[in-house]
This record gives structure tokens, sequence and C-alpha cells, in this order.
């Protein structure tokens, strides 16, 4: 059979890698995945080491407009250790409370992407409906929508008040019911079973080997948390339980995440009425000794790890980035393989790389005549549903 | 008589085409947001397409970036004329928090002519509806045009 080039992308930027995926396909079947990284490269790293520490705060927010708490939290808590600084019981809270709203917003974005991958747009529609129940809390506490600004060096500069805190433990009940619903939803309407369920398994010891994180790793049955395994932050005292499934495909994937969506609500509630009393802050000098410190955070995707190098003066001299997409991607490229060109979209979108909705090029190039033709993403997603409503492997 | 008619469809039922040159996703969030059921921009005749060639609008997010400046420059020219560009965002604007950064040219008019700036971090769909209603005006010619207006064909 004609063996074909099917480059996707190469650009994805919607997140801090963006990423080109080079597929090798024999007629349906995709026998071989390239992955390239290092587009849209903003240089964030370098320019932290010219900005002080107030400033790469801001700087480092906007890595990722998804999971912007995420990074701030990851380098502060890296700063905080290099200081020694221990900050308040009520900055931590504060602090899970923002990185759980972060991930219900995360994950139920996540949905509604997949559905409209998967040609269900009305899931599209609900999701992003119920996730501005979020984005509301959220502008309630921090004023404003995305981008929050609520960490600092040594604390969060935002309070919860109590008038604040009756009004958001009203706002999650609604929130919780809807989640269920999309729960069953998923688990139960063919549309969904059709496009996600036995598609593009990773199993576990591949999903280890692979080196995944987050919810793509514990849809393999990998139990990995960083807020069970390394707690920062109020995270050693709130219970909770790690979500995962065995099923290893994209079904698994979707369970997780909801699931996740659930201990998040019951974790907020928790913070919400045991939040301790105190300062926000602790005062933290401008200045940072020479040290060093690797911080993680479980981030919506997975876990985030920040590296600070400080060298006595305002600004640090390294700053590193790894976040959870980068280590998710190669698990894509190989469970990739043996899959269905049509599953293309909804498999990339499985890790929530945030492929959502930007133009990209995909160009068909016959090897053997060299001919080409080029698709743009939306083309192949109604590319793909159009394939599964015709029948195919069924 | 046929540039009477397109622009009478372009103001009742401009097609939007997204481009992201370097964004951080914040604003490309808020930009579906505006589609989704809140905020529903779809009752103004707005739809957003997936191809340049059937857009009137090209809504930029991000700092134009050295790897996305000729696919921005690209997707510009593949747009039919007249066409029009929305920067959203602090970003799109000016470069904003990535000004200065080695692997940033600014905002997006360093690179192509922009007809409307609709500033924040990230811009509210609030924002965006109102900069798009009011580019809508300026097509009708209730407002005065903008000085990017004339430049357009600079590319």
């Amino acid at each position: 059979m004609t063996k074909y080039n099917l480059p996707v992308g190469p650009q994805h930027p919607a997140l801090k890698e963006p990423a080109s995926f080079w597929f090798k396909v024999e007629g349906e079947v995709i026998v071989d995945v390239d992955i390239r990284l290092g587009y849209n490269h903003r240089g964030i790293e370098k320019a932290c080491e010219s900005r002080n520490y107030i400033q790469c705060l801001y700087l480092l927010e906007r890595i990722c407009g998804i999971c912007s708490h995420a990074h701030t939290t990851a380098f502060a808590q890296g700063v905080e250790e290099i200081l020694g600084l221990e900050i308040p019981a009520r900055a931590k809270y504060i602090r899970v409370i923002i990185a759980e709203l972060e991930r219900i917003h995360s994950h139920l974005l996540w949905l509604g992407v997949a559905g409209h991958e998967i040609g269900f747009d009305t899931l599209f529609m609900y999701a992003w409906r119920d996730r501005e129940t979020v984005l509301d809390i959220l502008e309630l506490i921090s004023g404003n929508r995305v981008n929050y600004a609520m960490n600092t060096i040594g604390g969060v500069r935002r309070d919860i008040d109590q008038a604040k805190r009756e009004q958001i433990l009203g706002m999650l009940d609604p929130l919780a019911e809807r989640v269920k619903f999309y729960t069953d939803l998923v688990t139960s309407e063919p549309t969904c079973l059709a496009r996600l369920e036995n598609v593009a398994p990773v199993p576990a010891d591949k999903a280890v080997a692979l080196g995944t994180v987050g919810p793509t790793a514990r849809a393999s049955g990998i139990k990995v948390d960083v807020r069970r395994d390394d707690p920062y932050a109020a995270y050693a005292e709130i219970p909770f339980e790690v979500i995962t499934s065995e099923r290893g495909d994209l079904l698994g994937r979707a369970i997780v995440r909801l699931g996740e969506i659930g201990e998040s609500v019951k974790i907020i509630k928790y913070a919400l009425q045991n939040l301790p009393e105190g300062p926000l802050t602790v005062k933290a000098p401008r200045k940072v000794a020479a040290g060093e410190a690797v911080s993680r955070v479980e981030a919506p995707r997975g876990e985030d790890i920040h590296y600070v190098r400080a060298d006595g003066s305002d600004h640090p001299e390294r700053v590193k980035v790894r976040a959870p997409t980068l280590a998710n991607l190669f698990a894509v490229g190989e469970s990739m393989k043996g899959a269905y060109v049509a599953d293309i979209p909804i498999v990339i979108a499985s890790i929530d790389p945030c492929f959502s909705c930007t133009d990209r090029m995909i160009e068909l190039v016959q090897s053997r005549t060299g001919t080409s033709s080029v698709m743009t993403w939306e083309e192949l997603r109604e590319y793909g549903i159009r394939w599964y409503g015709h029948g195919h492997r069924s | 008589m046929l540039e009477k008619l397109v622009k009478r469809s372009q103001v009742s039922s401009p097609w939007l085409v997204h481009f992201n040159s370097g964004a951080c996703n914040a604003c490309d969030i808020e930009v579906v947001d505006t589609l989704t059921p809140r905020f529903d921009l779809e009752r103004f005749g707005v739809l957003l397409k997936a191809t340049p060639r059937h857009a009137d609008i090209l809504v930029c997010t991000g700092p134009v970036t050295r790897q996305t400046k000729d696919r921005l420059i690209r997707i510009y020219r593949q747009m039919p004329a007249p066409r029009f560009v929305v920067a959203v965002g602090s970003c799109a604007c000016t470069g904003g928090v990535f000004h200065g950064c080695y692997c940033v040219y600014g905002g997006v008019d360093a690179v192509i002519p922009v007809d409307a700036y609709i500033p924040g971090c990230p811009a509210r769909p609030d924002a965006i509806i109102d900069g798009v209603v009011k580019l809508l005006a300026k097509l009708r010619g209730d407002a005065p045009p903008c000085a990017a207006k004339n430049s357009r064909e600079a590319i």
C-alpha cells in the first residue's frame, strides 16, 4: 500500500511548547509519528533573568493562560524555598482554592474541546457554559477571569472574606450536579463511546516508560499525583482521592478528568470551611541569597517543574520550566501508532494540549508521486466525523 | 454596485478567522468564549471560520514571534480584500509583557496593519464584543476612519 507523509502543524501555538506532528500513514492507519517541538518560542526563561522576582511572577503567569496559577505557585515556592520562608497557613489554603478552581476550569474547557473534536458541539457549548461559573468565582476572588495574579513571594495578594466564602459555596453545588450529568453522558452516550472507547490506548507499563504525568498517566492506572506524593501548600491537610482509571484509552482520560472535577469541588469546599485565620503574607526580602531550588506543582495537565537559581541579586540567575505537556506528548506519539487518520484530532486533544481553534495546515504528500494536498485542522476534524459517520470501524 | 454588496454583507455578517501569533492561550480562550452561550457573538451575525480565504476579519492574539511572523503575513495575504485586522489583548497591541524578548517582534502592527485594538490581559469577552461591534460601526461609516485604513494595501 502507498505510504503517505502527513504533517500536522508545524504550528500549534496554543501552548508553551507548540508541536508539529509528522504522521506516516498507510491507507487510513498511522504507522509512524515524528514530533517536533520548539515553534512559537518567546524566550520567557531568558527574559526572567533581566527582571526582578516580582516581575518574573507576572511574566511566568503568562507562560500559559490556562494553568497560570500553577506556574506562579511553582516559581513562588521555589523562591520561598531558597529564602527559607514559611508562608502563612491562610495563604496556603487560598493557593489551594485557586489551584483547584483552575483545575475545574481547565478540565471543563478540555471536555468542551474534546466534544468539539468528535463533532459533539452541544457538549462543547454545555461545558463552556458551566465553565463560566468557575470564571465568575475566580473573578469574584481575584478580579480577573484568567491570569489571576494571586501569588506573590511569601503568600497571596487577596483574601476570601466570609461573604465571598458563602457565595462561592452556593455556586459550587449546581456545578457538582452538572459534572455528575457529564460523567453519565460521556460514559453512556453512543457518540462519545464510539469515538473514545478503545481508541489509542496507553498500557500502564508504556505510560511509565514514556514518562507521562497527570491525568494522562492516571488514566493508565498509574497513581501519580504531586499533591499526594510530595504535598505542597495545604494539600497535606486536605483529604482527597487520586482518581485513576485502568482503561488507558481516551474514555479513561475523560473519566479521570471528570472525576477530578468532583474531587476539586470537595477540596474547595473543605478548604473554604476550614480556612485558617491569620495574615496573607510574610515579608520577603527583595534580594534573594545565592541558592537553588526545584519546585513541583500538580498543574491541571500534570506535573509542572520549575528550577530557580539565585545569585544574591534581586533577579534570578536562571529559571527553567518543564510544563506537563512536554512529558505527555511522547505518549501521544506512541499511542497514535495503529490508530486511524480520523482519530488524530481527538487523540492529540486527549492530553489537553489546548489545540482549540487555531487554523493549522495539514499537508498530504504522496511519497511516490510527490503530489500534495493541503488540509486545515478544521477539514481534518470534519473528515474524521464524516469517516465515523459512514460506519467505518463498526 | 458589487462593492456596496460586499460592504453590506461584511457589516451584517462578518466572518472571522482567529490566529494565535504567540499568545499564552488566555486571549484565545476568551475569543472562543465569546462564541459560547453566555456571550454569543453569533447574534451579531459573526461566524468563526477555519480558513483565512473565507474571512473578512483577522482576529490576532499574542505578540508576534520570529517563527510566526511569516505565517501571519501569509495568512493576511490569503484573505480577500477588503480585510480587517483586530488585535486582541495587550500582547497583540504592543507586545505587552513580552516586549523586548529576543524572539518577539512586538505587537501585531509591527508586521501587518491593524484596524482595531482591544487591550486587556486577557481582553474580556465583553471587551472583544465591544471592539468587534465598534469595528462594524466603522465599516458602516458611523465612525471616523482610523489611520490604518489607508495602510491596509501596504502589504
